[in-house]
């Protein structure tokens, strides 16, 4: 009798019905958003991922701002820019209007002190990078010199924003875009602290004073992050949600369960193996092609495979048609390139056959009689149940079709890098996510002495010709450039890319406002909330 | 008795020291480091964020400042997550965890002991094999199946409980609490049914029966005092186990707790993370492991005379 009194008295305390987030939140606009993991923190300078980034884009505003039906960039906290003939001069003009979120002033000044904290070496930022298109960035980052005035970034007044670029770099203000060359509140950093502090307590809810539309109410570490809308941001009129929950979910069987059961209104993710009936079934199930794309780096200091003719016999050897129709099966499209096509209107004019009969010529012409001769090659992946499944039907694809046995090495995500960092694989699986909207974002990864090459790959006519391509101002002329390097990479494969990935998610019809893109960059200053 | 508990808590230190120091040197062998990411960061942010986490010192320098750090309670910054402290971490997620572990050892002894007590009392009736039956399902069911099913029969068929969360919607807690609370209830069931037999057949049984006391009176005032050590022995690693395995749970119903933390910390390679939380928690098993000990000295009168 007393322990089911205890028992009863615990279930009433918890339990009774309500009504669920979703339904809840149309009157109050309360967007509940998945969002992944917990971000590393909202210190646009230090963080890296995702999750930050979708949190940040409502925080905080760079002088442009993602297109939301994708495409070129359009205003942020820059009203409007010029260009000068010889591509190397930007002057951006601030809005008369652009205010933090504590009502003080955007001003030309806060970008040149931003800028000047994310290139301050011992802040230990991992896109310095995204500047060195800038004259003076990369000397005033590594040390070369300490004078930041020899930097190309001037406030010519409180609205006025004068930047100059090294080369013509027509992708300059796509990149802009990414929350590495966002502006930081410079009285508030510095009152928590100095200009190198990582995520300092600037970022704390109460603390924290941004451009963006929306502001930090609160923080529940692992919990939630709640924003509400910014007063004070120079487009508020557009704004109508007025508050996003954003909730780290890092286990999307459990975020798929939030969305059935109306907890959320967007997932980050879709559990794969759900993925097929979900497309023919869900109507809230959405895909749609995203800037990203899924390939397998080739160690070309690798006795095997330093031989094109092996790396083209594995290429060749690969059915990727199959891959994306029978193992993935979430709408990818199978990879023709390195770039992922329609990249702001560029097309790589390249392909990548499946043709089992000229990849076993290959390899005879490479010595190989036979495949059973190729011994000790490994596909290195990171545990995840998806790569396991794509490297098993490589595997068997080149066992079937080139007679190779190759051995699957699962790694953890840590192990996995440091063995790729180090060149201590002969195959590795890999994925790459455009920073911004150009076919850069890719192309130059496989350039020398680039830290995400890994390959040992070294061309120097790809790197000319991507070069040639970055000071090139007509945008058909800097494409054909670039295909030509993009023929180069397709034909000595030191990456053999399976797909193009998509992304999907499932999405609440209420949710108004939210276009598919490619970069996946979704403005909640344009979402509202609305039953049909 | 105090006596005792002095010399076990001073006993404890070594025992941390070791772990401490042992998981110290550990971490700094497994491959991969903390600054390691998808896109790989230049030798020179490289040499930066080392030397803004004292990650370029010698390692003998590293582990002193480290050790002089928790001597005063400062488990050091995160690695993970910048500008966060791990003490800072572990304080936001120990009430939370601490707060699941209740309730779940809470319905654990509940189920547990009633069951396990009718077991033994209707020995060999339907009264005891069907919770006994029941109680090996619990033990041999993971929390990772039980969970998930109890959503998808709870809170998504029937629509009456909140599928994750922990209180931020009414009715939240409950289902974590009893996931994680079945696994141990199994365990308690099977063990005090174990300890009320052995006891039901004692001596001191029959005279109390004899001298004409109500069967309620026997079970309870006689017969479990001595037939639940076995239960009570368990409950302290089982209150540590509970705190350090609240992982899995945690993660099916999203729960903001310290065990999120543990694992992940191990994947990132965020070695104060790390550190901080194996402190923790081994701290936490042998205080709950020193508490279950004296509980049981103090149910068991034998056990105290001897010492």
């Amino acid at each position: 009798m007393k322990y089911s009194s205890i028992i009863a008295a615990f279930f009433l305390f918890s339990c009774s019905s309500s009504i669920s987030p979703v339904d809840d939140a149309i009157d109050k606009q309360i967007y509940h958003v998945g969002n992944g993991s917990e971000p590393q923190g909202l210190d646009p300078h230090v963080v890296t991922g995702v999750p930050e980034h979708n949190i940040l884009i409502a925080l905080s505003e760079g002088l442009t701002a993602s297109n939301p039906k994708g495409g070129e960039n359009v205003s942020g906290a820059a009203k409007s820019w010029k260009i000068s003939e010889d591509g190397l001069v930007y002057k951006f003009f601030l809005h008369e209007n652009g205010k933090w979120s504590n009502g003080d002033s955007v001003t030309a000044d806060d970008f040149v002190w931003s800028w000047k904290r994310i290139l301050t070496a011992s802040l230990g930022s991992q896109y310095p990078d995204m500047l060195y298109y800038v004259v003076g960035a990369e000397d005033y980052h590594k040390g070369i010199t300490d004078d930041f005035s020899k930097v190309g970034i001037k406030a010519l007044d409180d609205l006025t924003l004068e930047v100059t670029l090294k080369n013509p770099t027509p992708f300059f203000i796509g990149l802009l875009s990414h929350y590495s060359t966002w502006p930081v509140h410079k009285e508030t950093v510095l009152k928590h602290g100095s200009i190198d502090d990582r995520n300092g307590l600037w970022t704390r809810p109460g603390n924290f004073v941004g451009n963006g539309a929306f502001k930090l109410k609160e923080w529940e570490l692992n919990n939630k992050i709640i924003l509400e809308r910014n007063p004070h941001y120079w487009d508020a009129n557009t704004v109508k949600l007025n508050e996003i929950h954003y909730y780290p979910v890092s286990n999307i069987m459990t975020e798929d369960r939030m969305f059935r059961s109306g907890q959320i209104h967007l997932t980050y993710d879709t559990p794969s193996q759900k993925c097929p009936s979900y497309l023919e079934s869900n109507p809230n199930m959405r895909t749609s092609p995203y800037m990203g794309q899924y390939f397998y780096r080739i160690n070309t200091k690798n006795s095997i495979l330093q031989d094109v003719r092996v790396r083209k016999a594995l290429s060749l050897s690969i059915d990727r048609k199959t891959i994306v129709e029978k193992v993935t099966q979430c709408g990818e499209k199978a990879a023709i390139s390195i770039t992922p096509p329609g990249a702001n209107g560029y097309f790589p004019q390249t392909s990548l056959d499946f043709d089992p009969q000229k990849a076993k010529q290959l390899l005879i012409e490479a010595g190989y009689e036979n495949g059973e001769d190729i011994k000790g090659l490994e596909i290195l992946f990171n545990t995840n149940e998806n790569h396991r499944k794509i490297a098993l039907a490589v595997q068997q694809m080149w066992k079937q079709n080139l007679g190779i046995s190759v051995e699957l090495v699962n790694q953890d995500w840590k192990v996995y890098l440091a063995r790729e960092m180090i060149g201590d694989y002969s195959i590795s699986r890999a994925g790459w996510i455009g920073d911004y909207e150009d076919p850069n974002t890719f192309l130059d990864l496989f350039r020398p002495n680039r830290g995400n090459n890994k390959t040992g790959w070294v061309n120097k006519e790809y790197d000319r010709l991507i070069d040639l391509a970055n000071k090139t101002m007509d945008q058909d002329k800097r494409y054909k450039l670039l295909n030509a390097a993009e023929e180069i990479i397709m034909d000595e494969l030191p990456i053999l890319p399976i797909y193009n990935y998509v992304k999907d998610y499932q999405i609440s019809s209420d949710v108004k406002g939210f276009y598919p893109n490619y970069l996946d960059h979704h403005h909640p200053k344009y979402i509202y909330l609305e039953r049909d | 008795m105090l006596a005792i508990f002095l010399k076990r808590l001073l006993l404890a230190i070594p025992v941390l020291l070791a772990v401490a120091s042992l998981t110290f040197f550990l971490i700094k062998l497994a491959p991969g480091g903390p600054f390691d990411a998808d896109r790989a960061v230049s030798p020179q942010v490289l040499k930066n964020l080392e030397a803004a986490y004292n990650l370029d010192s010698s390692q003998w320098e590293q582990y002193v400042d480290y050790m002089s750090g928790i001597v005063v309670g400062d488990f050091g910054p995160s690695f993970r997550y910048p500008g966060r402290s791990v003490s800072e971490m572990i304080a936001t997620g120990l009430p939370i965890t601490f707060e699941l572990a209740f309730y779940a050892i809470l319905i654990a002894l509940l189920i547990g002991v009633s069951s396990g007590v009718l077991a033994a009392l209707k020995r060999n009736t339907y009264l005891d094999f069907i919770p006994m039956a029941i109680a090996m399902i619990g033990i041999c069911v993971p929390t990772f199946l039980m969970g998930p099913l109890l959503v998808l029969i709870f809170g998504i068929n029937l629509e009456i409980l909140p599928v994750s969360g922990w209180g931020q919607l009414s009715g939240d807690k409950i289902l974590p609490s009893v996931t994680l609370g079945f696994a141990y209830a199994a365990y308690i069931a099977r063990l005090s049914r174990g300890g009320m037999l052995e006891i039901l057949n004692q001596d001191f049984i029959r005279t109390a029966r004899a001298k004409g006391l109500t069967e309620t009176k026997v079970v309870v005032k006689h017969a479990m005092q001595g037939g639940l050590i076995p239960v009570v022995s368990f409950l302290g690693p089982a209150v540590a186990g509970l705190l350090a395995g609240s992982f899995v749970v945690e993660t099916i119903f999203q729960i903001p707790g310290l065990g999120r933390f543990y694992v992940e910390a191990a994947f990132n390679r965020d070695y104060t993370m790390i550190l901080g939380t194996t402190i923790f928690f081994s701290a936490m098993i042998v205080f709950f492991n020193l508490l279950s000990d004296l509980a049981a000295l103090w149910l068991n009168p034998r056990s105290r005379d001897t010492r």
